[in-house]
């Protein structure tokens, strides 16, 4: 085990897995030589030269694609979009061709590859750069999503991801590049995909979450804690295969379940997971499970306001009350 | 002066180029027909007319090479070899098409035959092919990729973005426009502010030709020509092939938008005939070995129909099939 940051054991990860696959390439916008916008690739260039690091132009769909063709092609590639709003320029070939096509070829064909995309908000970058669009790939069959909360899945995670023949959608959250946690040191250490994990047992309240959610999650549980509620609190993982078991066999212990997500309310992510603890768990359930969300609103710029646009411990909190307060 | 055409090919050579024109023709008049029977249904896109623009430039290129197109793609697959039995039973719907009839007739995929696909959104298939490319080059493998698609798709943000990348990274590609001057009922003119394709191309620094994409000759040289380049040079070449679908944009469209006289004028350059006639006229084949070859590629079609018709249509199970690894 060594201590490092989430962006350190995406790094690692992609090093790694670099040294193992020689048909691994990486590309996307300024990831070589100015070693990304938010330095996951940093030292690559220096490491695997540019032949398999390489810029690209701003050309998001095309970036999309390029990986699709080379993935079809017998490469590896792994690539980065800039950030997740920028994905939708790629909707496209990321939906419609990325998504679609082993399905639509008969299963003649095979996309091994990876899109990277750092994204969420909480940074004051407003309105074009703060969104969490894990929802909308979530909709859409045909490809892997998976969205780590710790140091340690970002990286057991991303190597499970690059060794995945799927297409998979990596998404990284910006405000936990410079987390800190523990990360194990064997290169052949993966993270599962499809399995959540219970990161903190209880008795009282389930809360489902994902990512940043996570790390709230958890700071909430805390806090409950000493008014001694009891939650357990389920780290997805992955969106894709989506581990409904663990967090249904978690509801139906509890009796209660809240569900956080990052993403808008409307049609979130959110209420798909909350409709499946209640369809599963009915008869043991003690109150309608609740759900925290991002406000319906594009984000606002100013500190003040931006903040209650995004779920926080306090919301996690007085959701977690909530339930408690309706159970019967 | 035209190149007397045994100085071109060899004689066998020849004759298959319009053996190959003729199954594409057989096989596309034969899906209309079955279309009006209701057997084949969803969008049917007939390529009757621009026959010379495939068969020319798949004499061209390698069995290695990669070759993309859009949806109207039966005839790219079939004269790259697809058994025009399976393809029928593809557009039928049947277990046993190309694709296990999930894809139909806009998505015929091959990849023993390194045919990449038919891709139904405009201009799709332009960054997927350099991709494709990216991985021959950087595998060291010697093939490039031919990509063709419609006057339609160069006014997409992914032609642009796929030109510019093809020559900034110096991949292998031969891009392909064949002009039919219609995008369903708009003239190309009426979406292109700069309507002669090929002279797109400068803002990328890509080499590009124009070509009479009715004379399956002309498309044979000028893409074998191009192919050299490519080969040569590691970089991308631009054709535009200039031809005329008969038949509507799709099954679905009458058409109305183009004059009868219009269509009388590209009628009289059925690249068929014309075809026919210089093979005639240079003792290549006679009208009854002529004859003979439509026959037969109205048999295998025949077959194709009878084969489809008799395939079992995919299990239930095959709704979950394919989907992921
Ligand atoms: C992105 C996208 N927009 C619109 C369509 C609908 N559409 C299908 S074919 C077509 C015209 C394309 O014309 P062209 O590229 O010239 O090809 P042709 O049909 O002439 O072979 C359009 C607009 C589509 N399939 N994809
Ligand atoms: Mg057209």
């Amino acid at each position: 085990m060594s201590e490092m940051t989430y962006r350190d054991a995406l790094n690692l990860a992609l090093r790694e897995e670099m040294r193992r696959d020689p048909a691994m390439v990486v590309f996307g916008e300024d990831v070589a030589l100015y070693e990304g916008s938010f330095k996951v690739t940093r030292g690559l260039l220096a490491e695997f030269g540019e032949e398999r690091i390489k810029d690209t132009p701003i050309s998001e769909n095309t970036i999309i694609g390029m990986a699709v063709g080379a993935a079809m092609g017998g490469l590896r590639p792994v690539v980065e979009l800039m950030t997740v709003n920028f994905a939708l320029l790629a909707m496209d070939q990321l939906i419609n061709h990325m998504a679609k096509i082993r399905s639509m070829f008969g299963g003649q064909t095979y996309l091994p590859m990876v899109v990277r995309m750092p994204g969420g908000g909480g940074s004051q970058l407003a309105a074009q750069h703060s969104q969490s669009l894990e929802s909308y790939f979530m909709h859409c069959p045909g490809m892997r999503i998976a969205y780590p909360a710790t140091p340690a899945d970002a990286k057991g995670l991303l190597k499970s991801a690059i060794r995945d023949n799927n297409p998979v959608v990596f998404l990284e959250h910006e405000l936990l590049y410079n987390s800190k946690g523990e990360v194990p040191d064997d290169p052949e250490f993966l993270a599962p995909f499809g399995r959540a994990n219970v990161v903190r047992a209880g008795a009282d309240v389930t809360i489902v979450a994902y990512a940043r959610m996570t790390v709230l999650a958890l700071q909430a549980a805390g806090e409950l804690e000493k008014e001694g509620i009891s939650c357990e609190v389920i780290d997805l993982r992955t969106l894709n295969p989506l581990d409904a078991e663990t967090f249904i066999a978690s509801a139906r212990k509890t009796g209660r379940a809240v569900v956080v997500e990052e993403c808008w309310r409307s049609a979130g992510l959110g209420g798909d997971l909350a409709h499946r603890i209640h369809e599963a768990c009915f008869d043991s359930l003690l109150a309608p499970v609740k759900r925290v969300a991002g406000l319906d609103v594009p984000m606002p710029y100013s500190r003040e306001i931006e903040k209650l646009c995004i779920p926080r411990v306090e919301t996690i909190v007085s959701a977690v009350r909530d339930v408690l307060a309706a159970s019967v | 002066m035209e190149t007397k055409l045994r100085a071109i090919l060899s004689d066998h050579e020849l004759v298959r180029l319009y053996e190959q024109m003729a199954l594409s023709r057989e096989f596309e008049e034969a899906c209309a027909e079955q279309y009006t029977k209701g057997h084949i249904t969803g969008f049917l896109h007939l390529y009757s007319g621009q026959e010379a623009v495939a068969v020319g430039a798949t004499a061209a290129l390698h069995k290695d090479d990669y070759i993309l197109s859009a949806y109207r793609e039966h005839a790219q697959a079939i004269v790259r070899g697809a058994e025009p039995k399976r393809v029928m039973a593809e557009l039928f719907g049947k277990a046993t098409g190309l694709c296990k009839g999930k894809g139909g007739s806009m998505h015929l995929f091959s990849p023993d035959l390194n045919f990449m696909g038919g891709y139904a959104i405009v201009g799709g298939q332009l960054p997927i092919a350099c991709g494709l490319a990216f991985s021959a080059k950087y595998r060291q493998e010697d093939r490039i990729t031919a990509c063709f698609f419609g006057d339609g798709a160069v006014n997409q943000g992914t032609f642009h973005e796929s030109l510019n990348w093809a020559r900034l990274w110096e991949l292998p590609v031969l891009f392909v426009c064949e002009n039919n001057f219609y995008g369903i009922g708009t003239e190309v003119h009426r979406s292109s502010a700069l309507p002669t394709v090929h002279k797109r191309t400068c803002g990328y620094d890509i080499p590009s030709e124009k070509v009479d994409g009715m004379d399956v000759i002309a498309v044979f040289k000028a893409v074998k020509y191009a192919v050299e380049k490519v080969r040569e040079t590691g970089r991308p070449q631009f054709l535009e092939a200039i031809t005329y679908r008969f038949r509507g944009h799709s099954m679905a469209d009458p058409a109305k938008y183009r004059s009868a006289a219009e269509h009388e004028i590209w009628k009289a350059r059925d690249p068929l005939p014309n075809y026919a006639r210089r093979l005639l006229a240079e003792g290549l084949a006679t009208e009854q070995e002529l004859e003979a070859i439509r026959q037969r590629c109205g048999a295998i079609v025949q077959e194709a129909v009878t084969f489809a018709e008799a395939s079992p249509w995919p299990g239930e199970q095959a709704v979950w099939e394919d989907i992921y690894v």
